[in-house]
Order: C-alpha cells, then structure tokens, then sequence
C-alpha cells in the first residue's frame, strides 16, 4: 500500500479561529486545520506562515490545544503586517512543524532556568507550560523576563498564573519605566546573578533578540552553568525551512533544520561573527 | 542585635574584605531606613554619602520637567547607590527613591574618601570592589542604549 507522505513545501489550508491583540503591532492567532488533524508539535518548534498573495514567515508556536496552533506574531513588515491584520474567519497557509526543540524531557531532575526577551516569551511559552505541567520532576524553576517597557510585557495574565503556581521563581525587568512601576529596572541579565538555582545542575533555555541572548548566555556561563547546558533560540531569514536553500545559513548549520533551538556550546564562537 | 561591623562583613560589597579594612569602614558607617517613597539622594545635591542596600528596593530616577521621572534603573540587596561621592565635584547625577521600605548602610563619603588617603593600601582595596561594580553598570546601561526590543 502506498501511504501518501504530505509535501513539506505545501502549505496547508488553516482558518484563524481567534484572534487577540497583544500590544500595538503584536497579535495571537489561534489557527485550525480546515481539513485532517492538528500535527504533532514540539515546544521550540515552528510553522511556515503563509499570508496568501503576500508571502511565508517562520513563526514559532505558542501554544496549541486540540482546536489549533497558536502563533504570537509581531508585524514589521509586509508578511508579518499581513498576518498579524488577519480576522476570525481568514484562511492561511501553514506549512510544518519545522525545527528542533526546547530540551524540557532532557531537562528532567535538573533546575531549569528560562530566560526571555520582548517576543521571545512566545516560543519559550510552551517550554514553561510542559515543565508547569509536570512540576514534580524538575528542581528548581526559575523565569527571568525582559521587556522595553510594562506596557511591553506579553502574556501578563499567563505571568501572574505561573506565579501562582507551585514554586517558581518569577522575576521581571523592563528597560525604562515611570514611577508606577514596582518592578525591576535595567537589563534582564542582572537578573541572573541573584537567581537562585544550581548552576551545575541546570538547564537553561533562552529566547529574545540575537544581542540579548548573546549577554544572558554569558551571564549564564559567568554564573557556572555549562556552555552544553544553555540552549539558545536562533532566528535567521527562512525560504523552505527543510534544509534545501541555504536562506537560513549559521556557519556550517542551518538554522532551520539544526535550529532553530541550539545549543550554546555549539554556536558560541559564531554568534560575535558580523556576517553570520 | 548584630552590631555595624557584623552587619558590613555580611553585605555583598565587602564580601571576604580583611576585618581591619571593615573596621575602618565601620567609622564612616550608620544604619539607616527609608520607607516607600522616601528619597535617598537629589540629583545635584552634595554626594556626601552613599548606601549599601541591606534589604528593599531602590529606583534610580532622572527628572524631566513636565513630564513624569524615568526610572532608569532598579537596586536591591547587596547593591550599592550613589558613585559620584567618588568623582569631583562630588554631586548626585540623579535621584534614588525607595521604591519599598529599604534599610541600607550609608557611608559618610568625606570620610572614606580621607581613610582612602591616608592609607593606600585600604584605598586600593575599596577602589577593587568599586571598579567592577562601575564596570559592569556601565556595560548594563550599553545593553539598555541599544534598545534590543524596539523596533527592527
Ligand atoms: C525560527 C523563527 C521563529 C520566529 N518566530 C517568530 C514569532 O514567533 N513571532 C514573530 O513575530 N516573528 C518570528 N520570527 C521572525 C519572523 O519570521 C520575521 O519577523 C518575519 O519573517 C519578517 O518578515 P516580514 O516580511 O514581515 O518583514 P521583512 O520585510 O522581511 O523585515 C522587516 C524588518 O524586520 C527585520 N526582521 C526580519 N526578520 C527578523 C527577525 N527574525 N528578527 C528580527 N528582525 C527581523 C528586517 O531586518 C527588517 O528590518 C521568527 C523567525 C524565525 C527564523
Ligand atoms: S530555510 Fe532553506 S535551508 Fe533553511
């Protein structure tokens, strides 16, 4: 019998079923299949977006539940200013899941320390949500969030639930701030020095913008954790996301199918290196 | 009730510093308390003491008329406020606010700067814990310059 193995390059017909304003220029869309089932999925994973008549993006998943994926998209620029425009009722092409993912069965029996900037709380989210879920069998976890500003901060509402939860240890920092803000100010790498969590026994994963990871990744290592332990989420320009058009190319990897979650150890050197 | 010098080989700032260098300290030092809102430094005002923070939270703020302060940076346990009693001419760039009821150790500035002069050896050795600290705000504050959220 011949099974008929779906087209990788072929997007598939999904249909946004909600849609949600965020901030200013960043919306979720929860995304279902028009036709056969949700697949599988990861944390870290993510889907090629395709905003008809416009183009595809990479978008990483935010969540799914048994009705669709959910993408957490911020517009800056024509595909992602199409996408993030679209309402309940719009079709789109969707093509994947594609890429590596967070460590979270790996990082069982260890603490785990998450690490996110601006946006990047968006693909971090479903890696928290796994650990939550299984709360008993990680040590210590640990979340440190950076935004521009308060108003800045995604998923507030999912903040405040896992601060909640049973034993984690949230702590935000925002760039600037007035003086109703209670919170941290500076960097979220300052963040990291006071956390308490064993570096040696740790996992780290971390996700925002190239810099940022950049000095938290260091911050990481300053304070113990091993370079093969802190597990970093790449973004570069993607085309087919399987590996055959080099759009996505870090060095020797590609980021869409070695990546988009790497680990440190094996793109430190490369991350200081302008053309990559 | 610890007394002053236990209470300053226990801070971060002073963390393994030789007991005869924190008794040197302990004559420039005072406890002290500020509750929420409470300001520990004007800008432009006499740098004449700074603050090591024992516990609570301090916001660093600068003014800008006509519009609400700019909270550029957040201190807590273990962390020092104030620089410019280091530098002439010896006055604030900014405001600190205790953002929640803080207790911290001030210490009279004039006169650590005098027992910085006269002994070098203890100059040198206050100089080492300042200077990374310096350091290491300076690199924050490149971070936060480059503002890596806004836009692309
Ligand atoms: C694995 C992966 C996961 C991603 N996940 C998400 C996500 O969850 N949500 C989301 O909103 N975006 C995500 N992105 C980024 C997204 O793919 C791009 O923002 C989008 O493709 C830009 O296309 P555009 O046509 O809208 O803008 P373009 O016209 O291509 O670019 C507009 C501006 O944005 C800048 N830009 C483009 N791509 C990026 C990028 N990756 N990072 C920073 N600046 C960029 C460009 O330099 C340019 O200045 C991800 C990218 C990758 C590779
Ligand atoms: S996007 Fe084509 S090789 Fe990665």
């Amino acid at each position: 019998m011949t099974v008929a193995v779906a087209d990788p390059m072929l997007p598939q017909r999904y249909r946004v079923t909600h849609a949600q304003r965020l901030l200013d220029d960043t919306v979720s869309l929860r995304l279902t299949p028009q036709d056969g089932e949700l697949p599988s999925w990861q944390p870290g994973q993510f889907n090629m977006l395709y905003a008809f008549g416009v183009g595809e993006s990479a978008i990483s998943i935010s969540g799914a539940d048994d009705n669709g994926f959910e993408h957490t998209v911020r517009a800056v620029g024509a595909v992602s200013r199409a996408i993030a425009a679209l309402q309940v009722g719009d079709s789109i092409g969707l093509r994947g899941p594609f890429g590596s993912a967070w460590p979270v069965t790996a990082a069982e029996g260890a603490d785990v320390v998450f690490v996110a900037g601006g946006l990047g709380l968006a693909p971090l989210r479903p890696a928290i949500e796994a650990v939550l879920q299984q709360r008993e069998r990680y040590g210590r976890v640990v979340l440190r969030v950076g935004a521009r500003r308060p108003q800045d901060l995604l998923f507030p509402e999912a903040l405040e639930r896992w601060r909640l939860a049973r034993d984690v240890d949230i702590d935000v920092s925002v760039d600037h701030a007035d003086t109703q803000w209670r919170g941290h100010v500076g960097v979220v790498t300052t963040l990291i020095a006071g956390a308490r969590f064993d570096p040696h026994e740790s996992i780290a994963m971390v996700c925002g913008p190239d810099v940022m990871m950049r000095f938290c990744a260091r911050s990481l290592h300053d304070e113990g954790v091993a370079d093969d332990r802190i597990y970093l989420s790449m973004e570069r320009n993607m085309k087919c996301a399987i590996g055959l058009c080099g759009h996505c190319q870090f060095g020797p990897s590609f980021i869409c199918k070695d990546g988009p979650v790497m680990r440190y150890d094996t793109i430190a050197d490369r991350l200081n290196v302008r053309e990559l | 009730m610890k007394d002053l010098e236990q209470i300053l080989q226990s801070h971060a700032f002073l963390g393994g510093c030789e007991p005869e260098y924190v008794q040197l300290l302990v004559g420039c030092a005072r406890n002290l308390r500020f509750d929420a809102g409470e300001y520990l430094l004007r800008e432009g005002a006499a740098a004449d003491e700074f603050y090591l923070i024992r516990h609570g939270k301090v916001a660093l703020e600068i003014n800008v008329p006509g519009k609400a302060p700019i909270v550029f940076s957040t201190l807590g346990e273990g962390e020092i406020v104030g620089a410019s009693w280091l530098v002439p001419p010896y006055r604030w760039t900014f405001d600190a606010r205790a953002v929640e009821l803080t207790r911290a150790i001030g210490i009279d500035a004039a006169c650590l700067r005098r027992k910085c002069d006269a002994d070098s050896g203890f100059g040198y050795a206050m100089m080492k814990r300042f200077v990374p600290i310096l350091s290491q705000r300076l690199h924050a504050t490149r971070l936060q310059l480059l503002d890596v959220y806004g836009k692309p």
